[in-house]
């Protein structure tokens, strides 16, 4: 099924839940509304024809001009080969969302990483701890407005940049 | 005696112990660590805990132009340097629309098969190593050297090559080096049976594995667990083959699966075996593009400035440690908006709690070995 087929048939199913299809981009994705990511991504996983087994990659986009995180789901789906994009804008200054870990046990990991990089509130989520890293450390580095600490643990993290003006 | 005091069965109850598992164990295959609550030597539950190696690759990638951050991806995996520099550019040409020159493509898949055997060699080696065998370290190492003066003579460089260019490669495949290649395969092949001799028909080290934490098809399917991890529970799926990139499409090869031969499907053993396999297959992939090499440029044109238009890509390889994707945002300028790696490692390692309930201590270390777990892949 190819990605406007698989919308087509959400569009009948979650009518206002599921918006925003881009059929243009190289990878076809749509919106889906927070408060329905889990019956979506369940529905997509257990409809035979459908049937995305796999979530492949969860991550998420700092969108600071439009105020909002995306968060990215890729699934596939290995009977099939066929692959379907959900994203997720979430308000930056209230970023929560609903844990998929009960549909894809991968999203436990995944999840945490978002959390750590990016400070996105995963709820229900069985282990929401820092995975990279400390548990002291200030901030979420993948953020868009991230600044470094100055020192952790009493060692500097600042440096002369190597050759000027090749970081921006 | 009469006085003998009856020992009272609550006194004969044993303590969970915490026992700590690295950083810096041998068996870990880099910096990686794991909290262990055993009872005895039987494993409650094993926590991983990673980062130790983490360097931000991907917010270094939004901090320097595109072609400057290929040589940062080869230090996502630095033993399988080559996949992610091609999953990189893979996604940054989908984004601008670049076209590969064919011969670009073949030297891409060459440099490809020897860096798998080259990482599929470390795997098997230090999976006897862990084990107890040190020869078969020694021999693997022996042959990978050969694979490293390999690289050298096509990239200049022995592990974190920098091979691949936006739009093709760096440097040419001369032919002197093509029959050193050839002559390689050919002094190869024959030695795969010399690690079957030492390792895969060894009695002590197939006990050592047989039956141990087996991954079944839905644990596979829930942790994304991929590559030859997902082959050895007898699912074939290569992203070679059903999701073709580059020239694969042209090439005849297998994809081996796990058969659970000696024990269970989807045990530590078959997901050894399947290494092996694969290293043949990867020998005959070498041979026939060896000879299907076309002649003219490796490399197409791409602006140095390369800003491609807004929007954005996943690719998808299939590296030695499985599907590795690249997630790669673009807004239109100089330097991508952001990048994701999504790496095989990371999820396996998701599934080691789960798995490592009930089994030995001493097979903990079987089970991080087959998964082949890679801690720079995890971290990046």
């Amino acid at each position: 099924m190819d990605a406007s087929d698989i919308y087509q048939r959400l569009t009948q199913q979650f009518a206002g839940d599921v918006s925003d299809f881009n059929g243009e981009a190289l990878d076809p994705y749509f919106s889906v509304k927070a408060s329905s990511i889990v019956t979506v991504c369940t529905y997509l996983r257990d409809e035979s024809d459908l049937n995305f087994e796999v979530l492949s990659d969860l991550t998420a986009l700092d969108l600071p001009k439009e105020n909002k995180f995306q968060v990215v789901y890729h699934l596939y789906s290995y009977p099939h080969h066929h692959q379907s994009v959900l994203k997720v804008d979430l308000p930056r200054e209230e970023a929560r969302i609903v844990t998929v870990e009960g549909v894809w046990k991968a999203a436990n990991w995944l999840e945490r990483e978002v959390f750590d990089l990016f400070g996105i509130f995963f709820e229900g989520h069985s282990d929401l701890r820092r995975i990279m890293l400390p548990e002291d450390w200030v901030g979420h580095p993948l953020r868009k407005d991230y600044v470094e600490q100055e020192e952790y643990d009493g060692i500097s993290t600042q440096r002369e940049p190597l050759v000027p003006g090749v970081l921006r | 005696m009469d006085d003998t005091k009856q020992i009272e069965p609550e006194s004969f109850q044993t303590e969970d112990m915490i026992i700590n598992v690295g950083p810096q164990h041998p068996s870990t295959h880099g910096v990686l660590r794991f909290v262990v609550r055993t009872d005895g030597e039987v494993i409650r539950e094993a926590t991983p805990d990673v980062g130790y190696l983490h360097r931000s690759i991907e917010k270094i990638g939004e901090k320097v132009t595109w072609h400057g951050y290929v040589p940062y991806t080869d230090r996502a995996d630095y033993l399988a340097a080559m996949f992610a520099n091609q999953g990189f550019c893979m996604a940054a040409e989908r984004l601008g629309n670049v076209q590969v020159v064919r011969r670009g493509e073949f030297c891409r898949v060459i440099a490809c098969e020897l860096n798998r055997i080259a990482s599929h060699l470390i795997a098997v080696g230090t999976f006897g190593q862990d084990i107890g065998a040190i020869t078969p370290f020694i021999h693997a190492l022996r042959e990978r050297e050969s694979i490293n003066n390999l690289m050298e003579e096509i990239c200049g460089a022995r592990l974190t090559y920098n091979y691949l260019r936006i739009g093709g490669v760096g440097y040419d495949i001369k032919p002197e080096t093509c029959d050193r290649i050839t002559a390689f395969i050919d002094h190869f092949v024959p030695i795969v049976d010399e690690y079957n001799r030492l390792l895969s028909n060894n009695k002590i080290f197939v006990e050592r594995l047989v039956n141990v934490a087996v991954i079944t098809r839905e644990d596979a399917m829930q942790y994304n667990i991929v590559g030859p991890n997902l082959r050895a529970c007898g699912i074939q799926w290569d992203i070679r083959r059903d999701i073709p990139y580059s020239v694969y499409p042209e090439l005849e090869f297998d994809v081996p699966v796990g058969t659970g031969e000696k024990g269970t499907l989807g045990d530590c053993f078959d997901r050894y075996m399947v290494r092996i396999l694969e290293m043949i297959e990867s020998c005959k992939i070498l041979k026939q593009c060896l000879k299907m090499l076309p002649k003219g440029p490796v490399i197409s044109k791409v602006p140095i400035r390369f800003r491609p238009p807004a929007g954005e890509a996943y690719s998808r390889v299939e590296a030695p440690r499985g599907d590795m994707g690249f997630y790669v945002t673009s807004d239109g300028t100089e330097y991508p908006y952001r990048v994701r790696i999504r790496t095989g490692s990371f999820t396996s390692m998701g599934l080691i709690g789960k798995l490592s309930r009930g089994i030995m201590l001493a097979d903990l270390i079987a089970l991080i070995a087959s998964l082949d777990v890679d801690a720079p892949e995890i971290d990046r």
